[in-house]
């Protein structure tokens, strides 16, 4: 009996441990992180027990060190060329210090964060998620911009962590008309996690370009929450792409508000070794002629793990939604494990819904074809698995497509 | 181009292989010279495919018996790269779309694992772009299929265009051109039957695997060889397939009979 009530305790002892040592809540952040700690403090640590975890195991946490990283001598402004502001984001300096902002670009003040900070988080229906709360107790900053009508704008965010935690948070408002191209990379150097969570506000006929990067080690782990809320009319192109972490679990959430938006997402991961990548995209429709085309691929050697869950939600009043998802994955070792799930809840009666997987080892017969021309097995399968991968890097940025240096990602055999 | 004293490119001796439990050769006997067209026809299932994949090293064929010699080399040990890069070429009855491999790049890097083999350096993009630039006039192909993914939409004649392009650029000792004639239309059979006669030269040799007798109107082969039942039956001129066009391959059956009532 005492065991079993003990059990629990030492689960999520790392974490009482953790909230314990965080400083006092401060800054423009101090309510929310107050209120973060106090959820994380009830909210018990995600299990398996729980179907949204159920094939993802949070326990690499537990041996992670979790204090805050020191900030990096070089905050702020990064090099930048014409027509591109490149920030780097270390949660702790001002990323915008000393940084002239381009036209049409502006930072929220504290009123506007008071009251934007969140709407997106809650219309996706995830402001109570267990990694967002992580990330609400812990963030002290927030980059919170809003980029005016009819303006375009490329924008670098660069984050880098040596070891900790390194949380980021980013509010982007997209006025009627705006474009933002936004190319963002994560690296992890040190063992550690990175908490992100992203809200942006697409308003009418606004576009936004999302290209994420993130490339980890074994001991670190990513928990990442990209929420999105579209008006009619807006586009959004999402590619995100993962390699390398013990553990990332990337949730993008989107909500097309009154319908007739399109949404494009493209996913990609990679795991080898005993790597765990997480896909769980969240997509709603509360109005008609809402479109959707998704794509995700995942890669997985060694004992790697790789999950897709895709929710989709077509309610009543989403007449007319054209949804697509395809799920596509490379199984490269037997000892690897692939879980992919589509989950389509349609009630309106006229649409188009779309979906598919399926997983498949490197086929036979290409293989053969390249080696019947000389090239040698590995090479052919290098090609072949870059082949593979290319369908989601061509979709990115080109910016963030040159942060893939596919030829030197070795997934780890053992 | 028949000369008795032109050295031996390829020895096949008494070759048997199966695919899964099912054998399929039984007894393959084939000498080919420098210089020299071979064209083995046969009916489907006869064994004549299968001849061209054990010879390229398909792994899902097993050889259970008799030996195969390029040009004093044990074939059959070397993998099908090794294979490739030594100068024995296989042209795809049905070759393999490749979504996201870029065909040019597929091509040069291809061709520069030949170089090495040979010893000639390596060819970087721009070298080997006109290389291949070059090449693609031996099939008269468009270079817009240069950036697409290999054989990707290709139609059937784009395809075999593309087979006897890499056959260009490898520049094979031994070319086996599986049914390189089947799915083509008049004009791409001509176009394709005059790239392989352009790289025909004294020093190498091709192997056509064919069903049909217009290819041979194309390419004038020294040998015809017929297949049935996993073995050479009959060799000849290039008569043997005129033969073949106007009689059928009802004799063969004929001659199958009367071969297994001399063996019972």
């Amino acid at each position: 009996m005492t065991a079993s009530l003990s059990a629990p305790t030492s689960r999520t002892a790392w974490l009482e441990r953790w909230l314990s040592q965080l400083p006092a809540p401060s800054g423009p952040l101090a309510a929310v992180q107050e209120r973060g700690r106090e959820a994380l403090a009830q909210q018990p640590v995600p299990s398996s027990r729980q179907e949204e975890w159920r094939f993802t195991d949070l326990s690499l946490l537990q041996d992670l060190p979790l204090a805050q990283a020191a900030a990096a001598p070089s905050g702020g402004a990064m090099s930048s060329e014409a027509g591109v502001l490149r920030l780097q984001l270390d949660g702790r300096t001002d990323p915008l210090a000393g940084v002239e902002l381009p036209a049409g670009l502006q930072v929220l003040s504290d009123s506007e964060l008071a009251q934007g900070l969140g709407h997106t988080l809650a219309a996706t229906g995830c402001e109570h998620h267990w990694p967002v709360e992580l990330n609400h107790a812990s963030a002290g900053r927030v980059l919170a911009l809003r980029l005016a009508s009819r303006s375009k704008l490329k924008l670098e965010l660069h984050s880098t962590a040596q070891s900790g935690l390194l949380p980021l948070r980013l509010l982007l408002i997209l006025e009627e008309k705006a474009e933002l191209e936004l190319c963002q990379k994560i690296v992890a150097q040190g063992s550690g996690l990175i908490s992100l969570v992203l809200e942006a506000h697409l308003a009418r006929s606004a576009r936004l370009q999302h290209g994420l990067v993130a490339s980890g080690q074994a001991d670190a782990a990513l928990l990442a929450h990209l929420a999105i809320e579209q008006e009619p009319e807006s586009h959004l192109a999402l590619s995100s792409v993962t390699v390398g972490w013990g553990l990332a679990r990337l949730e993008p959430r989107l909500v097309q508000v009154d319908g007739q938006a399109s949404s494009t997402l493209r996913g990609l991961q990679l795991v080898g070794g005993r790597q765990i990548a997480d896909t769980h995209s969240h997509v709603s429709f509360a109005g008609p002629e809402g479109q959707l085309d998704q794509l995700h691929k995942a890669v997985a050697a060694g004992h790697g793990r790789s999950v897709f869950n895709g929710a989709v939600q077509v309610p009543r009043a989403a007449q007319r939604t054209n949804a697509a998802q395809l799920s596509r994955n490379l199984l490269l070792s037997d000892r690897a494990r692939i879980d992919t799930k589509p989950e389509l809840e349609i009630v309106a009666d006229d649409v188009k819904c779309a979906h598919g997987a399926t997983v498949s080892s490197l086929q036979t017969d290409e293989l053969f074809y390249l080696q019947s021309r000389g090239i040698d097995s590995d090479q052919a399968a290098g090609l072949l698995k870059r082949a593979f991968c290319e369908e989601v890097l061509r979709d990115l940025p080109p910016a963030a497509r040159a942060w893939c240096p596919i030829e030197q990602w070795q997934l780890e055999d053992a | 181009m028949i000369r008795p004293d032109a050295p031996v490119l390829l020895e096949i001796r008494d070759l048997h292989a199966r695919v899964e439990a099912k054998e399929i050769l039984k007894g393959v006997n084939l000498t080919i010279r420098a210089g020299e067209v071979h064209a083995v026809m046969g009916r489907n299932g006869s064994g004549k495919s299968t001849l061209s994949k054990v010879l390229a090293g398909h792994p899902a064929y097993t050889v259970t018996g008799g030996t195969v010699h390029y040009r004093g080399e044990n074939l059959l040990e070397l993998d099908p790269e090794q294979r490739a890069r030594i100068g024995v070429f296989l042209g795809f009855q049905y070759p393999v779309e490749i979504p996201g491999v870029s065909n040019l790049e597929f091509l040069r890097v291809a061709t520069n694992a030949r170089r090495a083999q040979k010893g000639e350096e390596e060819l970087d993009t721009f070298a080997f772009e006109d290389l291949v630039r070059d090449r693609l006039k031996v099939v008269q192909m468009d270079p817009a299929f240069l950036d697409r993914s290999v054989n990707e939409g290709f139609s059937g004649g784009e395809k075999k265009r593309n087979e006897i392009l890499q056959m260009a650029l490898l520049d094979p000792l031994v070319a086996i051109l599986d049914e390189t004639d089947s799915g083509l239309d008049i004009d791409a059979l001509r176009i394709v039957a005059g790239g392989v006669n352009q790289l025909a030269t004294p020093d190498n040799a091709t192997l056509l695997i064919t069903h049909y007798q217009r290819l041979l109107d194309a390419i004038t082969p020294d040998y015809v060889h017929v297949m049935a039942a996993g073995r050479i039956l009959r060799t000849g001129g290039k008569e043997l397939a005129l033969e073949l066009e106007e009689r059928g391959y009802d004799w063969v059956d004929q001659e199958l009979a009367a071969l297994a009532g001399e063996v019972a």
